[in-house]
């Protein structure tokens, strides 16, 4: 036996050693992230003074320099334009939104039935929301309800004339109430008509596909503007004299055919991306066309192009704005009704303040589809990606 | 379809369930429902005009519009025919678009790539832009520049002196033109001689590489070569071009160039609007191009610069062109928001002659021909560079 083993073998292991001061803390993240090559430090150095010139900016003509309260227009006038502010004052009119909070909403709709609107939104809020949430069971029933029963519920709430509620012609409807039914009403038409001219775009019959293409094609090579003049000004044209449309039902019509047109497209790269397989599997199990396609390939192709529709309904939200051009008074409408045409408000920052607010609510919103979409996106993706 | 699965046989029971047959039926009873339906509107819209004794037909375009129409790029006045009107219009549809293009594509590019910076600070700004400009309607944005920027600049006494002699105020943008003498031709002739021979310079420098592997300057040759003769053309014909300055007079600006404040909202508008979209498109066409490219050329021995330049650049156009022609093509439909704000584009033209003679169908129908037409030839251009750009398999 060897009395002197010289091998020396560690038995417990080193403790971790600190990471280097230049690879952890503030500094290393700076180094990393801000100033990592002259480049990236002159950039860096020409971002913050960007920042340090505009964000004081912004911040103090939203929030510190802003009025808050007042009666009309005298509170956001400097001395100079006859009101009590310092020469040179610069910030935003906030009592201008508060003040026309209610036309902004609901446009000229009567008072005293604004109630009505406001059950018609808890509603449909109630509606959605569990439709939105993918934990929450009975989403047949509630697609039932959202998309077939409430459009009927929601005429009758908002239009009136039935059940002794008075009737509310649609020239006093205005404010974001138009905006969100014109989207709504765009949706729920738009995805199953854009389905049919999908499909009718990919049939095998030479003159379902050839209107397809063309309705198709025709719509998208034209602005929504153009659309909106048709509906507005040719559709009283093509109907016998004495028949008249209703000006927002033509809004809703040239909305809907638009987005239709768009969503076609989106469903059509749908269908194309399913493989041949799944058409040919379909037909092997003796389905016709309708159970082809209604079973197989909608559910694969659909799921494939949420993201698409949903983009597709953001850019319908946001066109809804144009309805202003055949001088319907949409959120947008209403904003810049209220900037120009009314001298209670009357100030040179009205027309920033109001269009301020209205950005902001636009932007929740098409903020949040976009959210829930790429949401959802996560969630579907079950492996068709590579 | 069916048909193309089911063989022939299988169909021989009964004529109503060949799919063949079922086929043609439904085509010729949607052919008829659609006769049906259009011969009911024509009926109705000839009933109508009838009515209301309008002429149907496109002559009305010779009449004397009556209008003026302060933005234009050709000579026009109130007693010029609809048709010039029209042209006005279409012009200034088409600068709004060309001008609206070519920032959004700079805006867009830039950004697109700030997204993908190194840089966090330049990273963020790029994102809260994108998701700022990418979710607020474009028409808003136009009101906010018209009514809520321009028009609280300064009146024309109190402009805002820029640098160069350019002045800003609530009537636009005014600056220095230049008016060219008349040996100025030779310049322009100077440009067109550089570029034709930068064009041959880098041809026969690439056949040249192809052959025999040695390189050129080309780069630098172009430049001194397009640079270079006008400038040579200009010294040489004793600078044949003056500087008109605008000059500030107490009730308005004479000289030199003007930019209305209708055209600067909507270019601003417009451009900042796309370009949100753009850089999007641009960040994911880089992402895009897989990282085993990157990987090869630096194992082949190419400088980054090179590399992007000839391996990324190349397979990101690839995958961004399709999606930057649909956003060219919205920004010129776009360009239709003019109206709101009173630029006289084709749309805003278009409705103020249907308003005089109210030749509906006629209006609808041209605004259909240019705008379609528009688009047609953005796509074909587009289309082309695509193939150029298109992956060649062989």
């Amino acid at each position: 036996m060897q009395e002197h083993d010289m091998s020396w073998v560690r038995t417990e292991m080193l403790l971790a050693e600190a990471a280097p001061r230049s690879q952890v803390g503030i500094g290393a993240w700076l180094r990393k992230n801000l100033f990592a090559t002259p480049t990236d430090s002159v950039l860096t150095i020409l971002a913050v003074l960007f920042l340090g010139w505009s964000v004081p900016q912004i911040l103090n003509w939203l929030f510190f320099d802003a009025i808050w309260v007042g009666a009309d227009r005298t509170a956001c006038l400097t001395t100079e334009q006859g009101g009590q502010l310092p020469e040179g004052w610069s910030g935003a009119c906030w009592p201008f939104v508060s003040g026309r909070f209610g036309q902004f909403m609901f446009g000229r709709y009567p008072l005293e039935e604004r109630w009505r609107v406001i059950l018609t939104g808890i509603i449909f809020v109630a509606l959605l929301a569990p439709l939105l949430i993918p934990r929450v069971p009975f989403k047949r029933l509630n697609a039932i309800l959202f998309f077939v029963v409430f459009p009927f519920v929601a005429f009758f709430l908002l239009v009136g004339g039935w059940f002794g509620l008075p009737y509310v012609e649609t020239p006093l409807w205005g404010g974001l109430m138009v905006t969100l039914v014109i989207s709504y009403v765009g949706i729920v038409v738009s995805l199953p008509l854009g389905i049919v001219l999908a499909l009718g775009r990919r049939s095998t019959m030479p003159v379902v596909k050839l209107l397809s293409v063309i309705f198709i094609e025709t719509v998208r090579g034209v602005p929504l503007v153009t659309v909106l003049f048709m509906a507005s000004f040719m559709l009283p044209l093509f109907v016998p004299p004495g028949m008249s449309f209703d000006k927002l039902l033509r809004a809703l019509i040239g909305v809907a055919l638009f987005a239709s047109a768009y969503m076609a497209e989106v469903v059509r790269g749908g269908l194309q991306a399913i493989p041949k397989g799944q058409y040919e599997g379909a037909d092997s199990l003796g389905l016709n066309y309708w159970q082809k396609m209604g079973f197989i390939v909608m559910p694969q192709a659909l799921k494939l192009v949420i993201p698409g529709i949903v983009n597709t309904f953001i850019g319908m939200f946001k066109d809804t704005t144009l309805v202003l051009i055949i001088s319907m008074f949409d959120l947008l409408g209403v904003v810049k009704q209220n900037i120009s045409g009314d001298p209670t408000w009357a100030t040179p920052q009205t027309a920033k303040t109001g269009y301020v607010f209205a950005a902001a609510i636009f932007w929740i919103f098409c903020f949040g589809m976009s959210r829930y979409s790429q949401y959802m996106e996560r969630r579907l993706d079950t492996g068709h990606k590579r | 379809m069916a048909q193309d699965v089911i063989p022939e046989e299988a169909a021989r029971g009964s004529l109503i369930y060949d799919p063949k047959v079922r086929g043609i039926v439904f085509q010729v009873m949607l052919m008829a429902l659609l006769a049906l339906g259009l011969w009911w509107i024509v009926g109705n819209t000839i009933e109508n005009l009838n009515r209301s004794n309008i002429a149907t037909g496109f002559g009305f375009l010779k009449g004397r519009a009556g209008f003026d129409i302060a933005d234009r790029l050709i000579e026009y006045d109130s007693d010029s025919s609809y048709a010039r009107a029209l042209l006005v219009g279409i012009l200034n549809t088409l600068a709004v678009a060309i001008s609206g293009i070519i920032t959004a594509t700079i805006i867009g590019f830039l950004v697109g790539i700030g997204r993908l910076s190194r840089n966090w600070l330049i990273r963020k700004l790029a994102t809260v832009y994108v998701e700022i400009f990418r979710n607020i309607p474009p028409l808003l944005v136009i009101l906010f520049w018209y009514q809520g920027v321009l028009a609280l600049l300064p009146s024309v006494r109190d402009s805002l002196a820029l640098p160069f002699g350019s002045y800003l105020n609530n009537r636009g943008f005014y600056f220095p033109q230049i008016i060219w003498g008349d040996q100025a031709w030779l310049v322009l002739a100077g440009l067109v001689i550089g570029a034709v021979l930068s064009w041959y310079v880098a041809r026969r420098a690439r056949a040249r590489q192809m052959a025999t592997g040695q390189q050129f300057p080309v780069f630098w040759t172009s430049v001194t070569l397009i640079i270079g003769l006008p400038v040579l053309a200009f010294v040489l014909t004793g600078f044949p071009a003056t500087v008109e300055y605008p000059q500030k007079g107490t009730f308005n600006l004479t000289g030199g160039m003007n930019v209305k404040p209708e055209f600067l909202s909507l270019y601003l508008a417009l451009s900042f609007y796309t370009a949100s979209f753009i850089a999007e498109i641009v960040r994911a066409g880089i992402i895009g191009v897989p990282k085993g490219q990157t990987e090869a050329y630096s194992a082949l021995g190419l400088s980054s610069r090179q590399g992007l330049r000839l391996v990324v650049i190349p397979q990101a156009m690839r995958i961004i062109i399709p999606p930057l022609t649909s956003q060219y093509l919205n920004l010129t439909k776009n360009s239709s928001l003019a109206v709101a704000i009173g630029y006289p584009d084709l749309y805003a033209i278009g409705g103020t002659i249907l308003n005089q003679t109210g030749q509906a169908i006629e209006v609808v129908v041209i605004f259909m021909i240019v705008y379609l037409g528009i688009s047609i030839l953005t796509s074909l251009f587009m289309n082309w560079f695509n193939a150029k750009m298109a992956l060649k398999e062989r």
